[in-house]
C-alpha cells in the first residue's frame, strides 16, 4: 500500500473497533438495548392493562380490597403494607447492587462479593414475596358468585359494611353432586374440583340472614363499589349461575376478570425477570468468588448484571404504582 | 469507568456528595422517603386530592410523578446514565421518552373512546 505507515494506524482505530464514541464497551452497550427493548415490552404490557381499566372505568376492581394480606397477621386488613415491604426490599437490593459494582471499580473482591450475596438475597426474598402474593390471589378470601354476563356478585353485611364469606354463611342442601371423574364417564372426560359451596346453597343461606346483601362490581361516583338494597339484592341473586372462589385466568373473584389476567401476566413477567436476574447474580457471584474478574482485571461483568437487576427494580416501581395505588 | 468519573451532585447540584458510595446511601435515602409518601397517600387517601384533574384523580397524578421522579433516580445514579456520554444517555433515554408517552395516548384514548361506546349504545353488556 502506498499510503504512510502514521494514517494506516488511524485507520485500524478507526475501523478496527478501538474507537469508542460513546465510551462504553460492547457489552455494557448490548445491555443498554436490551434494556431499552425489555422496556417496551413491560411498556406494552402496562399500557395494555390501563386500555383495559380505561374502558371499564367504572367497574374495574379496587387495589386496596384485593391485596389485604400482611404475614403473620391474620384477619387483619392491611391494605398495600405487604407490597410497600416487598418495593423497599427491591429497592435495598438494588442499593447493595450499586454498591457491589462501586467495590468493583476499587478492585476490591471481598466487598464485591459481600455485596452481591446481599443482592441475591435481597431478589430472592423479592420472588419469595411475590409467590406469596400469588398464593393469597389464586386462593380468594370471600368468594362470590358469577351471573350469566360475567358479573360478580359480592356479600357484605348491610350492618357491619364487612365482607361476608360465601363459605360461612351458606347453607348446606343434601346433594349427590360429586366432582365428576374421567373414569366414570363415556368419553373420559373429566371436570375441574367443584367449589365448596353450590350456588343453590348460598342462595340459601342468603335467604336465611336478613342482614345480608349484595355488592356489584359497578363503581359509585365516590369510587367505592355499589351496595344494593336488600330487596334489590333478593332480584339479583337470582342472575347467579357459578360460584367463583380465588382467581385464575378465567374467573375472578375480587371483580373484572381482566384484572385477574394482568395480575398474572405482568407481576409473572416480572417476577420471571427477577428470577432469571437473581440466577444470573448467582452466576457472577461465583465467578467472582473464583477470582474471574479479578484476573481479567476489571469487574464490568458486575455493571452489567448490575444494570440488568436496576431495571429489575424500575420495571417494579411502576408496576407497584399501576397495580397497586393508582 | 474509573471511581473519579462519577458525577456526585443531585438535585441539580444542590446536593454534593463526598464520594460514590455517600451517594448512592443519599438516593436510598431520597428513594425511601418518596416510596414512604407514596404509600402514606394511598392509604390516607386525603379528600383534598379525590378531585378530578384532566379525566383522573388528583392522587393518580401524583402518584404517576412521584414514580417517574423514582424511576429517574434509578435510572441516573444506580444505573449511571449521569456519567454517561449525551450520545448513550439519548439513544436510551428518547426512544422510551417518545414512545411510551405516545402508546399509552393512543390506547387510553381508545380505551375511553370504548367506554362511551359500552356505556352510551344500545347493546347490553350485563345481562
Amino acid at each position: 500500500m502506498e499510503v504512510t505507515t502514521n494514517a494506516s494506524v488511524e485507520q485500524t482505530q478507526v475501523w478496527g473497533g478501538g474507537n469508542k464514541p460513546l465510551n462504553a464497551s460492547y457489552g455494557k452497550m448490548m445491555m443498554w438495548f436490551f434494556i431499552v427493548s425489555d422496556a417496551l415490552t413491560f411498556t406494552g404490557f402496562l399500557v395494555s392493562y390501563g386500555f383495559s381499566r380505561f374502558k371499564n372505568i367504572n367497574s374495574w376492581p379496587i387495589a386496596d380490597e384485593v391485596f389485604t394480606h400482611f404475614p403473620f397477621l391474620h384477619g387483619i386488613d392491611a391494605p398495600m403494607y405487604y407490597v410497600a415491604l416487598m418495593t423497599f426490599i427491591l429497592i435495598f437490593s438494588s442499593v447493595t447492587m450499586v454498591l457491589a459494582v462501586d467495590a468493583g471499580h476499587h478492585m476490591n473482591k471481598a466487598k464485591v462479593t459481600f455485596y452481591m450475596l446481599l443482592t441475591i438475597i435481597g431478589g430472592a426474598i423479592f420472588v419469595g414475596s411475590q409467590a406469596w402474593e400469588w398464593k393469597n390471589f389464586i386462593k380468594g378470601e370471600y368468594g362470590a358468585l358469577e351471573t350469566r354476563g360475567g358479573q360478580i356478585l359480592q356479600f357484605v353485611n348491610a350492618e357491619t359494611g364487612k365482607r361476608a364469606a360465601i363459605q360461612e354463611f351458606a347453607l348446606g342442601i343434601e346433594s349427590d353432586r360429586a366432582t365428576h371423574q374421567s373414569y366414570n364417564g363415556i368419553w373420559y372426560q373429566d371436570e375441574k374440583a367443584l367449589p365448596n359451596v353450590s350456588v343453590a346453597e348460598v342462595k340459601k343461606g342468603f335467604l336465611a340472614d336478613p342482614s345480608l346483601v349484595i355488592r356489584t362490581q359497578q363503581l359509585t361516583e365516590e369510587g367505592q363499589k355499589t351496595v344494593l338494597t336488600r330487596d334489590a339484592s333478593l332480584a339479583k341473586i337470582d342472575e347467579a349461575v357459578g360460584v367463583v372462589e380465588g382467581a385464575n385466568l378465567i374467573h375472578n373473584e375480587y371483580g373484572n376478570r381482566l384484572f385477574a389476567d394482568f395480575f398474572f401476566f405482568i407481576t409473572g413477567f416480572h417476577g420471571f425477570h427477577v428470577l432469571s436476574g437473581v440466577v444470573i447474580n448467582v452466576i457472577i457471584f461465583f465467578n467472582v468468588i473464583l477470582g474471574t474478574y479479578q484476573r481479567r482485571g476489571h469487574y464490568e461483568m458486575v455493571e452489567k448484571v448490575g444494570l440488568y437487576w436496576h431495571f429489575v427494580d424500575l420495571v417494579w416501581v411502576f408496576v407497584f404504582t399501576f397495580f397497586y395505588l393508582v | 469507568m474509573a471511581a473519579e468519573g462519577h458525577k456526585l451532585a443531585i438535585f441539580r447540584g444542590l446536593l454534593k456528595f463526598k464520594s460514590n458510595q455517600q451517594k448512592i446511601w443519599g438516593v436510598l435515602i431520597f428513594l425511601s422517603i418518596v416510596t414512604t409518601i407514596e404509600v402514606a397517600l394511598g392509604i390516607i387517601k386525603p379528600e383534598v386530592l379525590m378531585s378530578s384533574f384532566l379525566r383522573m384523580k388528583l392522587l393518580n397524578w401524583i402518584f404517576i410523578i412521584l414514580t417517574i421522579v423514582k424511576a429517574y433516580y434509578i435510572a441516573w445514579d444506580f444505573m449511571h446514565i449521569r456519567d454517561e456520554r449525551s450520545g448513550l444517555k439519548n439513544a436510551i433515554v428518547l426512544p422510551l421518552v417518545i414512545l411510551i408517552p405516545y402508546l399509552a395516548f393512543i390506547l387510553l384514548l381508545e380505551a375511553d373512546y370504548i367506554f362511551d361506546v359500552m356505556e352510551a349504545g344500545f347493546v347490553a353488556w350485563d345481562f
